[in-house]
């Protein structure tokens, strides 16, 4: 049966109650360092966001949560357990009280809205027909697309995709849900609603919701604490009042979005003059 | 496609796949004409078998009346044991019939006939042909040519 | 000089990474078929796109095959006399070789390149990692399924491609070229054995549809998630799964058939 939820507001009083505990973390892929013994901390009950710019491994760091990639070196503890250390089972089971929101909905293509949605309940309960119907509508009427069920994800636009995901996700009533980008490429009305969403699910059902991002604006609406990532560190973390204020240069470009700051605007290499009128190249 | 059109068309395609299986097998293959019913055993030897082997068909009057189940040299009396198998409907074969390997056609395949005699007593399972003539062999036929050209002219 | 043997040094490695990758797919792979087994559903969806569909072309591929055998075969074998021996040529090349060897070709170039394609796609949008995510492991959900179709379908296409093959033959060497009915099925009954020679070609089918249908789903599971990367990984489906349709089908020849 679907465990009990704890009302948010006994938890997020204990500011002590990590749920995600990111100790060390160093990660390589392709021959580059992508994270370089990161510690990071995720509050039980809170949203937590992840700034960052592309390419910077937001979406890697959410897979090293959830178990899909190993670490190279450090510690990635859910709960009070090693990720990397769990069975094939005990990952499985992690990620039945964990859900994930893909950048593009990532909804199973063969299958209908209504079908999507209770495509976890099929999988992994054994619930009468009747009662699955009742959960998945209700779940559709919480984002929305109660009406848009027998829709297929294809004759879905890109901001209703996410949301029936974010249905999906919820269905098994988890403990966390990373978004993965969730505010990426929206137009203002869908960006608004996807904000809504997410604050909602964490106020109302107190889940833990960690977002990866790099629209600076919605994220900081939304998040109880922010942590910007960049060339594989950590460089600043706080509330969101905190990065606003912050005087790194590093932090200041990237959430002024200044084109031209500690990320240089021109790419490296030889000055103007040398090319002009130099030989080679 | 709904969900019983997409079964059904799984279930028609299995169908005739299983059909062309089936045809083949009656209509392709020897096994339409497998023998209905029980055999019985009878043995020959040859001086030489020619391309006679398992399966080659056993004929009489140009009816297939059974196969060869099994071709052995046998070292004592040198030359090669054959097993035949008979259906049962055909167990009236004089003890004096003989067994010829021929070819079907020229570039054919090799087959046993069996000519009958004229004794009163039957073959029965077990016993031994005692009449029999090799199979023809074509290097040998040329060689007494050569030679009878040489005697003769 | 000495780059293009660092780059065929390069090349090898990859190679031989690819096929051991491959290797260990396959044995993941074969490990969730009772998974597959379970899911009755699933199987026959896929029997249906992968077995069904394929059918058109595999009849009309037989019967046109057959037709040529006839043609082909009559020319040759008249200039020995043997023109009654032409519904056994007919019967041995389909059922022996051609049938499950082009059946195998041709699934791998119409089913084969839409599997690795319908993965490839499910990687490049996520599905695959959403699967993961929700506790469901695509092998058993999405890729078993699909193999036991696979080599299910197989020898059915096989045997309608022999069967119209030996149609399309009869109606060449009877109604074309005039050879004796009687003669045509006599002959290719007493030359065709069931067990040497038609359970044999099933066996073949078998094994090539485990064959294409492995590195079909292989491909499409491996592919990099973008546009081009699945369509270069459908035309490494076509291309591996064909030669290695004819390299297991030389290794069968040589066990089945040797004497």
């Amino acid at each position: 049966m679907l465990p009990d939820r704890q009302i948010s507001a006994n938890v997020s009083a204990d500011p002590r109650n990590t749920w995600v505990r990111i100790r060390g973390l160093s990660f390589d892929r392709g021959g580059y360092r992508i994270f370089d013994r990161i510690d990071i901390d995720i509050e039980y009950g809170r949203v937590t966001a992840v700034l960052g710019p592309s390419g910077s491994g937001k979406t890697t760091l959410l897979k090293l949560i959830s178990g899909q990639l190993t670490p190279g070196a450090g510690c990635i503890e859910v709960g009070g357990r090693v990720v990397h250390d769990m069975s094939r089972s005990g990952l499985f089971a992690l990620r039945r009280s964990m859900g994930m929101l893909f950048q593009s909905g990532a909804l199973l293509s063969d299958l209908d809205v209504f079908e999507n949605v209770a495509f976890p309940l099929r999988e992994h309960t054994a619930l009468p027909e009747a009662l699955v119907r009742q959960l998945v509508l209700l779940r559709l009427e919480s984002v929305g697309l109660r009406s848009a069920r027998r829709l297929l994800p294809s004759e879905l636009s890109g901001g209703m995709a996410r949301r029936v995901a974010l249905a999906r996700a919820l269905v098994l009533d988890p403990e966390m849900i990373l978004f993965d980008e969730p505010f990426t490429g929206q137009d203002p009305i869908s960006m608004g609603v996807l904000v809504k969403l997410i604050r909602s699910v964490n106020q109302a059902l107190g889940i833990t919701g960690v977002v990866v991002s790099h629209d600076v604006r919605e994220t900081l609406s939304i998040a109880d604490y922010v942590y910007v990532i960049g060339e594989g560190r950590v460089i600043g973390q706080g509330t969101p009042q905190e990065i606003e204020q912050s005087d790194s240069p590093w932090i200041r470009q990237f959430v002024q979005g200044h084109p031209d700051g500690p990320v240089p605007f021109h790419y490296p290499g030889p000055s103007i003059a040398d090319d002009l009128f130099g030989d080679g190249g | 496609m709904t969900n019983r059109g997409v079964e059904i068309a799984v279930g028609l395609f299995v169908a005739i796949g299983l059909g062309a299986l089936l045809v083949l097998a009656m209509q392709v293959s020897n096994l339409g004409l497998a023998e209905r019913g029980e055999v019985y055993r009878l043995t020959a030897d040859f001086d030489n078998i020619g391309g006679l082997k398992e399966r080659s068909p056993v004929t009489a009057a140009g009816v297939t009346v059974g196969r060869v189940t099994a071709v052995e040299y046998k070292m004592d009396t040198f030359s090669a044991r054959v097993t035949l198998e008979i259906q049962k409907r055909y167990d009236r074969f004089p003890m004096d019939t003989g067994a010829s390997i021929y070819t079907s056609g020229i570039l054919g395949e090799q087959y046993v006939e069996l000519n009958p005699g004229a004794e009163e007593e039957v073959l029965a399972d077990g016993d031994v042909i005692g009449l029999t003539q090799s199979a023809f062999v074509l290097e040998e036929l040329i060689g007494r040519v050569l030679l009878n050209r040489a005697e003769g002219g | 000089m000495l780059d293009s043997i660092a780059g065929l040094g390069r090349f090898a490695l990859r190679f031989v990474e690819r096929l051991g990758r491959s290797q260990l797919f396959g044995l993941e792979l074969l490990r969730a078929l009772g998974a597959g087994l379970a899911r009755p559903r699933l199987m026959v969806e896929q029997m249906y796109s992968i077995g069904v569909m394929s059918s058109l072309i595999t009849v009309v591929a037989g019967l046109f095959v057959g037709m040529v055998l006839g043609l082909q075969g009559y020319y040759t074998l008249s200039d020995f006399g043997a023109e009654d021996s032409l519904g056994q040529l007919v019967a041995l090349s389909l059922v022996r070789e051609l049938g499950p060897v082009v059946t195998a070709l041709l699934f791998a170039g119409r089913a084969g390149s839409a599997l690795t394609a319908e993965i490839g796609l499910m990687k490049a949008t996520e599905q695959l990692s959403a699967l993961e995510m929700m506790a469901v492991d695509p092998l058993r959900r999405v890729l078993a399924p699909r193999l036991i179709a696979g080599f299910l379908s197989m020898p059915l296409l096989a045997a309608l491609f022999s069967m119209t093959g030996v149609g399309g033959g009869y109606f060449v060497a009877v109604g074309l070229v005039g050879i004796d009915p009687g003669s045509f099925w006599s002959q290719m009954q007493s030359g065709v054995d069931f067990h040497d020679d038609i359970l044999n070609g099933v066996l073949k089918s078998v094994v090539f549809g485990a064959v294409v249908t492995w590195i079909s789903l292989f491909e499409g599971y491996d592919c990099i998630p973008t546009s081009e990367g699945v369509s270069r990984a459908t035309t490494r489906t076509v291309v591996h799964s064909s030669l290695a349709v004819l390299g297991v089908d030389f290794v069968l020849t040589a066990l089945m058939f040797g004497e």
